[in-house]
Order: structure tokens, then C-alpha cells, then sequence
């Protein structure tokens, strides 16, 4: 056997392997996998409770008695990363703190999200220009699911990007392609 | 009776302990959820539904329970990857395990044969639940030591040191009701429990032993590690034992301590609360103190008993949501005066003067 035949045999066979869910198409026993683990993983989202700046005393407001985001299941604010399902990045971002956030988020378990909350970490805020020190948006070193704009967000706004991580949460697929951000507010 | 009756009543006895414990534990969760949303003023979880169907948020226990099967299972890079696995199954066993010498009705008959509602009736039924207990601790401690991480280990030490602490008390406060009731068999305790006070106050525990209540149930709640003792844990800033785990063992370190609140309940039932025990209710029916009587048939007796102990449980259940909603958390230095110079001095006094006063009427 010549090496281009081998390759080709090798090429034939990764093809065969490889892309599952274009060979099978929505398989009924795929799908109603995926309508229980997301309608559960919408219902139970996690945060973890780290907040980086003013952010942070909005996003406690969000979660006391005026606007409750335990009311969706996601009151249980998870202090430990390996626990925790989201992370809400909640404020300045500066480069010192980068690189603590973005080992946070490697050591969240998958399935994790993200949401980036407020210009700072939506993209640097007002250090967008001379902020020397801070890290023009964390979506250079994770893969933001939501943006939240406002400085700081309303809890309003909050509470719509969490909406809309859950509505994301219900549109994914276990096989399919990871969804693109959202800007909320 | 014969071998296969016997088979058949243990089997059942303990499919229904178990199933109450662990179905009363996943409630909780709910009302745990719900209880600190009354107090906190907000809402609470309610959004979860099926078929648009939202039940007060019931659903949440479900959803919470597929997302945590479905997520990462992380191990940390640990040379003891199978003690790290085996902590969580150590910290739920020992504490449903205890739950065999819970009695939880009387006896019943079925052909003829008589069944007492208690998995096993072994005459020392404290000194077993003292032994699980003590053994739990270890489920705290492999899990801190095994995720390699200091500040597991950090918080199995701050679990270890608080729990053989507040053992103390919690073995020493029942001392009084041992001598009162001269037997360790929690059946015989709550049997002797049935009578008269004075003619009208049921002999319940708490009106022999009011200070060895308070005092137990404050161990109680600290042998939990719930707020205000919950130091092994420490949330939001000092980081627990179970920093390192995540998915379903770390549901299962949740579980636990929702079974172990659940037996610290029975345990208060049966010891200060008459069990299964309803005032005034004799084997034949109702008998007031007032001279009237309700006669009943042997069968609604007995379920109202079953029902008047899983009432008293899910109450002492809720009493330790309203404390832990309540109170702030202790330091380590103010739990540990708390432990060794309040509460086993006054243990000590409660034993000896229960002691006195058993001697001198016993004369």
C-alpha cells in the first residue's frame, strides 16, 4: 500500500467517526435527551459568587428580596468554581485579576457560562483609553455567552441577561455547535 | 414466625425508613429554598415547570438533581482518587444507616404474627446511633485530607475538632434520659413515654429533661455542621471540606447533611417528643384525663401514630431551617467555648442532678 492510499484510508475513516450528528441527523432519542438536560440546566443555574467591582453590589441587589434571581433557580450562589454552572463577571477587569478569572473559569466542570456584566468587562468601560492596567474586555481570555451594557447594569438588565442565558441553555444541543453571544440590554 | 414473614416485614420495614428519609431529605432542599424566601421577604424558586405545571417550584428538586447527575465530575490530581470517591458514600451511609433503631410506630398484626415498626430492636439502640455518628465524621475527614487541596484539609480539621467536641455533650445529655427511663432500647423509651405526668401532662422527655433538651439539640445542630456551626463548611469566605468536589458528590455532601438533619429530628422525637406517641391515645383508642374515651380499632390507631411521628419529625425538620435561616455564624474560638466551657459543664450538672433525683425517688 502506497502512503497517499493510506492516507486516504485514514482520511475515509475519520470522516466516518468524526461528525456524529451530521450522520444520524436529529435523532428522536438525541433530541428528547436534550429537551430534559437543558429544561433541568435552565432550571438550576448556579452562579458562582465572586464580584470584581461596583458590579458586584448590583449583582448582590439582584439577588436579594427586591428582584430574587432565586425565583429562576439561581439563587444558589455556589462559592467553590467546582460547584458553580455561571460565572457572572461582574466588574473591572484588570490585568492582575485576568489571570485569577480566567483559572476560575478552567476550573468550573463543563457545562459552564459565562456572563460578562457591565462595559468594564464588556470592554474596558471608561479605562477603555488610558486604563494602562485593565483588560479591554474578558472576552480575550473566555468565551463570553452574554453581554450586559449599563455602568454599572440595573439589576433589571441583569435579570434579562440571565433570561437569556436560560434561553440560550434551552436552544443548545449536546451534539451541536456552541451558540454565539447575545448582548442584552 | 417464620423465616420468610420475617424476611418480608425487615424488607418492608426498610424500604419505608428509607424511602421516608431520603424523599423528606429531598424535599428539603424545596423547603429550605422556601423557608429562607419567607424570611428574606422575596419569592423564592418558581419557574421551573413541566407541561406548564409550576407547583410552588417543586420541580426545581428534580431539575437540580438532573443538572448535578449530568455535570462534570471533576477528580483533582490526588494520589487517593478512590478515597476521595468513597468520602461521599461514607458521609450518607452512616447516617441512614442510624435510621434502623428509629421506631416509628408501635406493633401491628398481621396473621396472627405481632410486627414491631422498627428495623431493628437492638438494646442498644443509643449507643448504636452514637457509633454511626462518630463513624460519619470520617466522611468529612477523607474528603478534606483526599481532595489535596489546604483548604479541604483546613476545613476537615475545623470538622474533626468541632464534632468530637460537641460529641460530648450530645452523648452526655442523653445520660439523664438513660437513667430516667432505665433502658437504652429506643423502643422501651418510647413506650415508657406513653404515660401521665400528674394525671394530665403526657411523660414526654422534654417535661422530664427540659434542660437536657436545649442542650441536645444544640450539640445536635453543631454534630450537622449547620449555620450557626456550620465552620467545616464556611461558605462564603474560610472554604470547607467539599471545596473539591463537584456534580453529584458534591450533592450527595448536600444530601447528607439534609438526612443527617432529618435524623437529628427523629432522634429529638423519640428521645424528648413521645416518638410515636399520641397524648392521651392507649393501645384501645382515645383516654382523656377528663374521664371520656373514643374507642378505636388496633389499625387507626396505629396509623395515627405513624402519622403523629412523621408530623413531630417533619416540625423538628423545620424548627432547624427557622435556627439555621436565623442566626449568624460562630467564630472557632466562640464555638469552642461554647462547647467545652457551657455546654458540657451544664451536661455534667444535668446528669448529676437527674442521677440525685432518680436515687431519691427510687428509695
Amino acid at each position: 500500500m502506497s502512503k497517499t492510499q493510506t492516507e486516504i484510508k485514514i482520511r475515509e475513516k475519520a470522516e466516518q467517526t468524526l461528525p456524529l450528528e451530521g450522520r444520524h441527523g436529529n435523532n428522536v432519542i438525541i433530541t428528547s435527551v436534550d429537551k430534559v438536560l437543558s429544561w433541568a440546566r435552565q432550571s438550576s443555574v448556579w452562579p458562582m459568587s465572586f464580584g470584581l467591582a461596583c458590579c458586584a453590589i448590583e449583582m448582590m441587589a439582584t439577588a436579594a428580596g427586591r428582584f430574587d434571581i432565586d425565583r429562576f433557580g439561581m439563587g444558589v450562589m455556589r462559592a467553590s468554581p467546582r460547584q458553580s454552572d455561571l460565572m457572572i463577571v461582574a466588574g473591572t477587569v484588570t490585568m492582575k485579576m485576568a489571570l485569577r478569572v480566567k483559572k476560575l473559569y478552567e476550573q468550573m466542570p463543563e457545562p459552564k457560562y459565562v456572563l460578562s456584566m457591565g462595559s468594564c468587562a464588556t470592554c474596558g468601560g471608561p479605562y477603555w483609553k488610558h486604563g494602562y492596567h485593565v483588560l479591554k474586555g474578558v472576552d480575550q481570555i473566555v468565551p463570553v455567552d452574554v453581554y450586559v451594557a449599563g455602568c454599572p447594569p440595573r439589576p433589571e438588565a441583569l435579570l434579562e441577561g440571565l433570561m437569556m442565558i436560560q434561553e440560550k441553555i434551552k436552544r443548545e444541543e449536546m451534539l451541536g455547535k456552541k451558540l454565539a453571544p447575545v448582548m442584552a440590554a | 414466625m417464620s423465616a420468610g414473614m420475617e424476611i418480608g416485614a425487615a424488607v418492608g420495614k426498610t424500604i419505608f425508613i428509607v424511602m421516608f428519609a431520603l424523599s423528606l431529605g429531598g424535599l428539603l432542599t424545596w423547603v429550605e429554598r422556601k423557608q429562607s424566601a419567607v424570611m428574606q421577604d422575596r419569592i423564592g424558586a418558581n419557574r421551573a415547570s413541566i407541561l406548564g405545571f409550576r407547583v410552588w417550584g417543586l420541580f426545581h428538586i428534580i431539575a437540580d438533581a438532573v443538572k448535578m447527575f449530568t455535570k462534570e465530575d471533576f477528580v483533582p490530581d490526588t494520589p487517593h482518587k478512590f478515597i476521595h470517591a468513597l468520602a461521599p458514600v461514607l458521609s450518607i451511609f452512616f447516617a441512614l444507616l442510624s435510621f434502623a433503631v428509629i421506631p416509628f410506630g408501635s406493633s401491628i398484626v398481621i396473621a396472627g404474627q405481632s410486627i414491631g415498626l422498627q428495623v431493628a430492636d437492638v438494646n442498644v439502640g443509643i449507643l448504636f446511633i452514637f457509633a454511626m455518628m462518630s463513624v460519619a465524621v470520617y466522611g468529612v475527614v477523607l474528603a478534606g485530607w483526599s481532595s489535596n487541596n489546604n483548604y479541604s484539609l483546613l476545613g476537615g480539621v475545623r470538622a474533626t475538632a468541632q464534632m468530637i467536641s460537641y460529641e460530648i455533650t450530645f452523648g452526655l445529655t442523653l445520660v439523664g434520659v438513660i437513667m430516667i427511663f432505665q433502658t437504652l432500647s429506643l423502643q422501651e423509651i418510647v413506650r415508657a413515654q406513653g404515660g401521665l405526668l400528674f394525671g394530665f401532662l403526657p411523660m414526654w422527655g422534654v417535661f422530664l429533661q427540659p434542660l437536657g433538651f436545649l442542650l441536645f439539640m444544640t450539640a445536635a445542630i453543631a454534630e450537622t455542621k449547620r449555620i450557626p456551626f456550620d465552620i467545616p463548611e464556611g461558605e462564603s469566605e474560610i472554604i470547607g471540606f467539599f471545596l473539591e468536589y463537584s456534580s453529584m458528590k458534591f450533592g450527595m455532601f448536600m444530601f447528607a447533611d439534609f438526612i443527617e438533619q432529618i435524623l437529628v429530628a427523629s432522634m429529638v422525637t423519640t428521645f424528648f417528643f413521645g416518638g410515636w406517641q399520641v397524648p392521651y391515645l392507649g393501645d384501645g383508642g382515645f383516654v382523656f384525663p377528663w374521664g371520656s374515651t373514643i374507642d378505636m380499632n388496633t389499625w387507626l390507631v396505629e396509623s395515627l401514630r405513624v402519622i403523629s411521628f412523621v408530623l413531630k419529625v417533619s416540625f423538628f425538620c423545620w424548627l432547624q431551617m427557622l435556627i439555621r435561616w436565623t442566626l449568624p455564624r460562630f467564630r472557632f474560638d466562640q464555638l469552642m467555648n461554647l462547647g467545652w466551657k457551657i455546654l458540657l459543664p451544664l451536661s455534667l450538672a444535668n446528669a448529676l442532678v437527674t442521677a440525685i433525683i432518680v436515687l431519691w425517688i427510687g428509695r
